[in-house]
């Protein structure tokens, strides 16, 4: 194991929850608040782990299942994704698909889990999720397929962490496919224009109902697990963005300071958009597969 | 020697229902012969498919039919032995299932014990057949046996219908498969499924038979809109039949589309965009209208159409590398489509089985009525669930294995000629797309039937299934956990028949070393184990302070299990999304006054071909044939009379 590969797993184990914490000090600045302080999710996550669970007498093994199988697969998921242009811990042909699809694992038992409970309101929450991951899971395969045209690459590491791709003539598609995947960030991560994580009406919710149920150390594994899940996509979608530097330590510091920067584009946008209408949420992510198909398009004769 | 074995086989299958046939009241002893003898039957079949694969020859066999006809020729190669392995394994556990069966529905336990055992030696027949006729005497008595399975309840006329519809539908098959052996041999002069000279197969002729083999098995294997047979008669057939129909009798039709594109070497570019185009649409169409069943067994049929389709794609990357040489593209796409023959046989049998097990316990297949099953047969449910993962191609099980390989094929396709890289660029989104709908399906059943609450007094499994149903899904779960975790233990038995398809003198690529079997392995591994023990600190933190409590209400004290959200609520903004595909019926309730009294609501997708296509036209064509009854007079003399009018004329005019 490198010196890199370890950075890689204390980056993915250590920052996620502080991107949590960036973006709520940006819609705080936005809105003219002071906000919590940056290292606010530590101190919860710590706190949830302490308490103790309420569990309801209607679930089953299923209920606890949710929580820790999506985080060993997110988790697993975050081995794939080469960050700051070093390749990842774990590299081989086709480990761009073992990546949606772990994450699909974990849509798969978080949604069955809110289904245990038998509460209306979860089981509401768990088809939205399921429905809009439906529209949003071609994008990111568009993505991948713009993305080994480029690079003749089938690994995510090859794809997004060799030097010599993507070279500039590919500079159109791959604006487009940072779009794209940009809102697949969105969209899979539960952020405003798709969801709002900060909402208080169950039925306009779609992640946060899912877990209204778990409590204590179940709900940190989930909480943990959702930060995570939404650095691994910001490592993904820098990697397309990010431009190169001579210096691999550059490198690392540049991927550290464009990270914090999209929890501030993502602070940003909740700030200054208001959160669509459900009926609306399809539409926006058929254009993300849209802009991804169009990068497609633009590199057939290549 | 190993088709000896095989044939052997063959005939201690077709035996296993003979006890049934003498009388006796409880028939115990009969029943436990028949699984006796197909057990041993199928452990032969198997014995012979693993010394085929492990690079056994299987020496072809002549047996004389009559003087009259060509004498019959069996034999054993890579591919039959790679489509015989799972046909023994599933037939087996049918053969324990049926144990449970028959202690329910002692009334068909004669007929399903006789037809299971013709059923078992007529599909290995038709994967031994080595000549037109006795293929199309296996495949004839393959579809009859499976008629009278699928007509077992027959006392119900839904089953009745499907059994109908089934009839003529495979039938249609035959027929195309006439009019294919009898131009084979007027192209190959013979009988015999031997593959043709490059230069004969290129040709016109190569491509009729290919489109008239493609119609054939397409109608066997249910590729759209070839499938309207197959929700109705795998919804009606008892479980354990549902199973060997989805998990094996379908793939008779793969086996038959590969068996022919074997047959026919030095394939047209367009031989494999047109197989691949059938995938996809079979696939997304397939996976849209299963998340539109209310039907527990009518649901797990429509996804075995999108599983052919995946099975296609695989096999359509595979003639694509066959036309243009392309070997990795070739061994992947074949590699694919094979595994996924294994393990849809696998996870399909499996989630048939399970369904099974949970509709006889409940009394219903309707999955808004059930509810809460893992609470009574948690068993049945983690079989379940693992059949349900593994279809949605997730890791770390057998279904992503497969569907890894015919990515793998698809990306590799990117860097071909423009036509292969563009048949890649729509396939490898439709992949995803089936995906993630085929997520958003299983989510739905396993949720709605296992999870929760049960919805009705009614349909509650009273306890887990006996012993002889669990054991077969114990085996099968064990299976597909095993090709997902180890696949490198299953990826060098397709080796053989990728090197029967690349050109001969050449040599043929390595599946192993093209797909990542050990970081598959050892990712799957690691995250189950991290699964579990998050899943084990998780539980020791809540057991201490476990308390009675109800699911959080949202504020409305009085919630009722009947506002759980159902199946057809699930898939609702699904279906509303799809509207213009799926064209779901409603019947909604007219709320016109301030105090609506009691109404019923209700809502069926219908299928695209069946329903809306073929029925209403084959209706018409009936009203407007009314005329011709005047020909039908009910006296024998005058139909003797047409007969002989009839040959007189074929006489003069001949």
């Amino acid at each position: 194991m490198t010196v890199h590969s370890l950075i890689h797993l204390v980056l993915v184990l250590l920052l996620p929850p502080l991107l949590l914490g960036v973006i709520a000090r940006t819609k705080a600045v936005f809105a003219g608040r002071t906000g919590p302080p940056l290292l606010q999710p530590y101190h919860d996550l710590v706190k949830l782990l302490r308490k103790g669970m309420v569990i309801s007498s209607a679930t089953t093994a299923m209920f606890l299942a949710g929580p820790a199988v999506t985080l060993a697969a997110t988790l697993a998921a975050s081995l794939l994704v080469p960050l700051g242009h070093h390749a990842a811990v774990i590299s081989f042909p086709g480990d761009m698909i073992l990546f949606a699809y772990l994450l699909a694992l974990g849509r798969f038992f978080t949604a069955s889990a809110a289904l245990d409970t038998g509460s209306p309101f979860e089981g509401m929450g768990a088809a939205r999720e399921v429905t809009f991951a439906w529209l949003a899971e071609p994008s990111l395969f568009l993505g991948f397929v713009a993305l080994a045209r480029v690079s003749g690459s089938y690994s995510l590491t090859g794809m997004l962490a060799d030097p010599m791709a993507p070279p500039l003539g590919s500079l159109g598609p791959m604006v487009l496919v940072v779009a794209g995947w940009f809102i697949v960030l969105l969209a899979e991560n539960c952020r405003i224009p798709f969801d709002d994580p900060n909402t208080h009406l169950e039925l306009t919710m779609i992640h946060e109902v899912m877990v209204l149920d778990h409590s204590g150390p179940a709900l940190g594994a989930i909480l943990y697990g959702a930060a995570v899940k939404l650095f691994v996509f910001a490592g993904l979608v820098l990697g397309v963005a990010l431009p190169f530097t001579a210096d691999a330590w550059t490198d690392w510091l540049l991927f550290v300071v464009s990270v914090i920067s999209l929890a501030v584009v993502v602070g940003v946008v909740e700030s200054s958009m208001a959160r669509l209408r459900l009926l609306h949420i399809p539409k926006l992510l058929v254009s993300s597969s849209l802009l991804t198909a169009f990068a497609v398009v633009f590199l057939i004769d290549r | 020697m190993n088709t000896t074995l095989l044939l052997l086989a063959v005939v201690i299958a077709a035996l296993s229902g003979v006890p049934s046939l003498w009388p006796s009241r409880r028939g115990e002893a009969a029943q436990s012969i028949a699984t006796a003898m197909l057990l041993l039957a199928t452990a032969l079949g198997a014995a012979a498919a693993i010394a085929v694969l492990g690079g056994g020859a299987g020496r072809s066999l002549h047996l004389p039919l009559n003087p009259l006809l060509p004498e019959l020729t069996f034999g054993l190669d890579a591919l039959s032995a790679v489509f015989l392995l799972p046909a023994c394994l599933l037939c087996a556990c049918a053969a324990v299932f049926d144990l449970g069966y028959w202690r329910a529905n002692a009334g068909e336990g004669r007929r399903v014990r006789i037809f299971l055992g013709l059923l078992t030696a007529s599909l290995m027949s038709v994967l031994a057949a080595r000549d037109g006729v006795a293929f199309l005497i296996a495949w004839e008595a393959a579809a009859l046996s499976a008629f009278f399975l699928i007509t077992t309840e027959h006392r119900q006329r839904e089953v009745r219908t499907a059994g109908w519809i089934y009839l003529a539908a495979t039938h249609a098959g035959t027929l195309l498969l006439l009019a294919f052996f009898g131009y084979w041999a007027a192209t190959s002069g013979g009988f015999a499924m031997t593959p043709l000279a490059p230069a004969a197969a290129g040709g016109a002729a190569g491509s009729v038979l290919f489109v008239l083999a493609l119609a054939a098995f397409g109608l066997k294997a249910g590729i759209v809109p070839l499938h309207f047979w197959l929700p109705g008669a795998h919804a009606n057939a008892p479980s354990h039949v549902s199973a060997l129909l989805s998990g094996v009798l379908i793939k008779m039709g793969v086996y038959g589309v590969l068996r022919a594109a074997w047959m026919l070497p030095g394939p047209p570019v367009w031989w494999g965009v047109v197989v691949l185009a059938i995938g996809a649409t079979s696939a997304v169409v397939g996976v849209a209208f299963a998340i539109g069943q209310h039907d527990l067994k009518r649901l797990l049929a429509y996804h075995s159409i999108e599983n052919i389709g995946i099975i296609f794609l695989g096999t359509g990357l595979a003639l694509l590398g066959r036309a243009t040489g392309h070997a990795e593209l070739l061994a992947l796409g074949l590699g694919g489509a094979l595994l996924h023959v294994w393990n849809h046989g696998l996870f399909k049998g499996l989630l048939f089985l399970a369904a099974g097990a949970t509709t006889h316990a409940c009394g219903t297949r309707e999955i808004d009525r059930l509810g809460g099953v893992a609470r009574t047969m948690p068993q049945t449910a983690a079989c379940f669930l693992v059949g349900a993962v593994a279809i949605c191609g997730l890791p770390p099980l057998n279904g992503f294995v497969s569907e890894l390989l015919t990515y793998l094929g698809m990306f590799r396709a990117l860097s071909d000629a423009p036509t292969i890289a563009g048949a890649a660029m729509v396939a490898i989104p439709a992949l995803a797309l089936v995906g993630a709908m085929a997520l958003l399906c299983f989510v739905k059943v396993f949720g709605v039937v296992y999870l929760g609450v049960p919805r009705s007094a009614a349909a509650t499994a009273e306890r887990e299934a006996p012993l002889a149903r669990r054991a077969p899904m114990l085996a099968l779960a064990v299976a597909c956990l095993g090709i997902g975790l180890l696949p490198m233990l299953a990826l060098p038995a397709l080796q053989p028949v990728i090197a029967d398809w690349v050109p001969a003198g050449t040599n043929p690529p390595d599946l192993g070393a093209l797909v990542p079997c050990s970081a598959i392995s050892v990712l799957g591994l690691a995250m189950l184990a991290a699964g579990a023990i998050l899943w084990s600190s998780l539980r020791s933190r809540c057991d201490r302070r476990q308390r009675a409590v109800g699911t959080w209400d949202c504020g409305y004290g009085r919630p009722t299990v009947a506002m759980q959200y159902t199946a057809t609520s699930f898939a609702q903004q699904f279906v509303d999304h799809s509207r213009f595909l799926l064209l779901p019926v409603a019947h909604r309730p007219a709320t016109d006054a301030l105090f609506p009294g009691p109404a019923r609501f209700d809502s069926h997708v219908p299928d695209l071909v069946l329903d809306r296509m073929l029925l209403p036209t084959l209706r018409g064509i009936a009203v407007s044939c009314n005329w011709l009854r005047a020909l039908q007079r009910g006296k024998v003399q005058v139909y003797l009379l047409y007969v002989f009018l009839t040959l007189l004329c074929l006489l003069l005019f001949a």
